[in-house]
């Protein structure tokens, strides 16, 4: 690598990648409401009148911090997968290639701008989940922070899948059929503790209960798993997920002939 | 003069196993029009697509401006536009949005004062607010021509500027590469359109089968393999060459009422007053004449057959 960052390409991304996400920006932040919504009344209406407290937390507060995840998930997948799928698709591809950016830069503006989005969801629905119950936060600057970091590493994840993926039925297969199902067992409308063995031992393997037992600590100072392990996990994951980006860039896998 | 573009022993194969160039060398001058000539599929894409970055190369070297083109490649990237083959814009994007987009990814601070003048030049400043998709497919590839200048560059790649493009917007970006020219840009084109290099052109590459088969002047070129074709406009048509005029290249056209006359036309042998004497011998009458001096693509055609027939062309 030659010369100094390239801010001002990173900067160019960055916003064109903004910009794309105001032109749908009504719809980008109505859909998480409303989906939050439903969940309320159908979960923690219909639900909650039955079970009122997990672990001395209300029901309907309890799984705000889960919504929030899987919100986060999906969305940070979504975006970012999509954000480099589309030059690769209507071929504009050529102009990042050829441009003096590096492959740090170019995930650096790619994931920043998708994980922004995430981020101002996650706060939409934070926010909307208000309307419905009241719920305080024991760590603010830690809820943040987690928020970053899952932004992030989900992010990342996408940006490989819409390296990898030749068409749109594979974008959308794996936050369907992984992400999804993964969270939903992973421990967002439940706790851990509830379940019966075998199932308690199975879903300890599910690595999205770190991920959100360990949002919800931040929420309220305890979880499914102790702080520690998630924090491990996160951090994990980022390494994982940047180690991957950087194999794709050094073998040009996908992107250069 | 310098060489702002210097290549050795490039080669690529693709992950099919196909291999699209063989060690190709080729350096380029600084300020010419250099025009890369070949049929489909030759190599041409593959070529530029390498020294923009775009396509990792197998085997060589490439420099642009004595830089290497992958270990300084934040250089070499900064001093090349490129405008490619097919037209890939993104179709919401107003015009004036995409054309700065360009310029902050090539690193540059935004100077709307040389946009406007880049947009105007291209005739494309009324259209500045437009959106891409509403544009007509010549205005397209201006809008492509405007991101590739839009980051200053001092060498600028056509990837078949004019294909599938009408007669009057090939005059109109024909004029359009000579003004950059004349500001001091290096314009590499590529083109299966003979009419275009031997319009263009300052100097002229033929690829085919992912070999450069020569580099020459384009007025060298057609020096050095220029023939001429002397037709003669018969009265009476014939069936066959007679016996008589063997000795001569001739062959027939137009259902034979035409005969042609292949002659090279740098010896003073023509052999044209010979055959015009046999003529009259035979009993052969003829109306009118008429001479073609022999284009590129006559030149072109030549070379490709005589690689396809298994022989190496010599320049
Ligand atoms: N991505 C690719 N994978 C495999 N073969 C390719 C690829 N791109 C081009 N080719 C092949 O390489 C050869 C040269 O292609 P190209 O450089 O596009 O030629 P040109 O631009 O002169 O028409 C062609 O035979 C083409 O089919
Ligand atoms: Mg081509």
């Amino acid at each position: 690598m030659s010369g100094r960052m390239n801010w001002r390409g990173i900067a160019a991304i960055y916003r064109f990648e903004l910009h794309r996400f105001g032109r749908t920006f009504w719809t980008s932040l109505m859909t998480p409401v409303i989906t939050t919504s439903l969940y309320f009344i159908v979960f923690g209406s219909a639900i909650g009148s039955r079970m009122t407290e997990i672990d001395g937390i209300p029901y309907a507060a309890f799984i705000v911090p889960g919504l929030i995840m899987l919100s986060m998930f999906q969305e940070s997948i979504f975006n970012a997968s999509f954000g480099i799928y589309m030059p690769k698709w209507t071929g504009t591809i050529y102009e990042l290639l050829s441009a003096p950016l590096s492959s740090l830069e170019t995930v650096i503006a790619y994931v920043g701008a998708a994980a922004s989005k995430s981020m101002m969801i996650g706060l939409v629905i934070f926010a909307t989940a208000h309307l419905f119950v009241d719920v305080s936060v024991a760590h603010p600057l830690a809820m943040l922070g987690f928020m970053a970091l899952i932004a992030i590493s989900f992010c990342m994840f996408g940006f490989i899948l819409g390296v990898w993926a030749q068409n749109f039925e594979q974008l959308q297969v794996v936050p369907l059929l992984v992400i999804m199902p993964m969270t939903f067992l992973g421990g967002a409308f439940y706790s851990v503790s509830m379940l019966p063995e075998p199932w308690r031992t199975i879903t300890l393997f599910n690595p999205v209960i770190y991920l959100i037992s360990g949002f919800r600590w931040t929420f309220f100072g305890k979880g499914d798993v102790a702080i520690g392990y998630s924090l491990a996990f996160v951090a994990v994951l980022l390494i994982v997920c940047m180690a991957a980006i950087g194999w794709v860039f050094k073998t040009g896998y996908r992107l250069k002939k | 003069m310098t060489n702002i573009i210097s290549i050795s022993g490039l080669g690529k194969a693709y992950a099919s196993g196909h291999v699209a160039l063989h060690s190709v060398d080729l350096d380029i001058r600084e300020g010419e029009i250099f025009a890369l000539l070949g049929p489909n599929g030759a190599g041409k894409t593959t070529l530029i697509s390498i020294i923009c970055g775009i396509v990792s190369p197998t085997s060589g070297q490439v420099l642009v401006n004595g830089r290497d083109i992958i270990r300084e490649y934040r250089h070499t990237r900064t001093d090349i536009g490129l405008v490619p083959q097919e037209l890939y814009t993104d179709a919401f994007e107003p015009v004036i949005s995409t054309v700065r987009f360009t310029r902050g990814l090539f690193g540059k601070p935004r100077d709307d004062a040389y946009i406007e003048k880049l947009l105007r030049d291209l005739s494309l400043w009324d259209k500045r607010d437009a959106k891409i998709l509403e544009l007509s497919g010549g205005m397209k590839r201006r809008v492509m021509i405007a991101k590739a200048l839009s980051h200053e560059p001092r060498v600028l790649f056509l990837d078949e500027p004019t294909a599938g493009v009408d007669v009057e917007l090939r005059k109109d970006m024909w004029a359009m590469v000579r003004d950059l020219r004349d500001t001091g840009v290096t314009i590499i084109l590529t083109t299966h359109y003979i009419e275009e290099a031997e319009e263009m052109a300052d100097r002229v590459g033929v690829i085919n089968n992912g070999r450069l088969m020569l580099v020459d002047e384009k007025e060298a070129l057609m020096r050095k393999l220029g023939t001429k074709t002397l037709t003669l406009h018969l009265d009476q048509p014939l069936g066959a060459i007679p016996d008589a005029l063997s000795r001569w290249d001739l062959t027939l056209g137009g259902g034979g009422s035409d005969l042609n006359y292949r002659f090279d036309a740098k010896t003073d042998e023509s052999g044209v007053p010979t055959l015009i004497a046999a003529l009259g011998q035979a009993g052969i009458g003829y109306h009118d004449i008429s001479t073609r001096e022999s284009s590129l693509e006559d030149i072109f055609v030549g070379l490709v057959h005589s690689q396809d027939g298994g022989q190496e062309a010599k320049a």
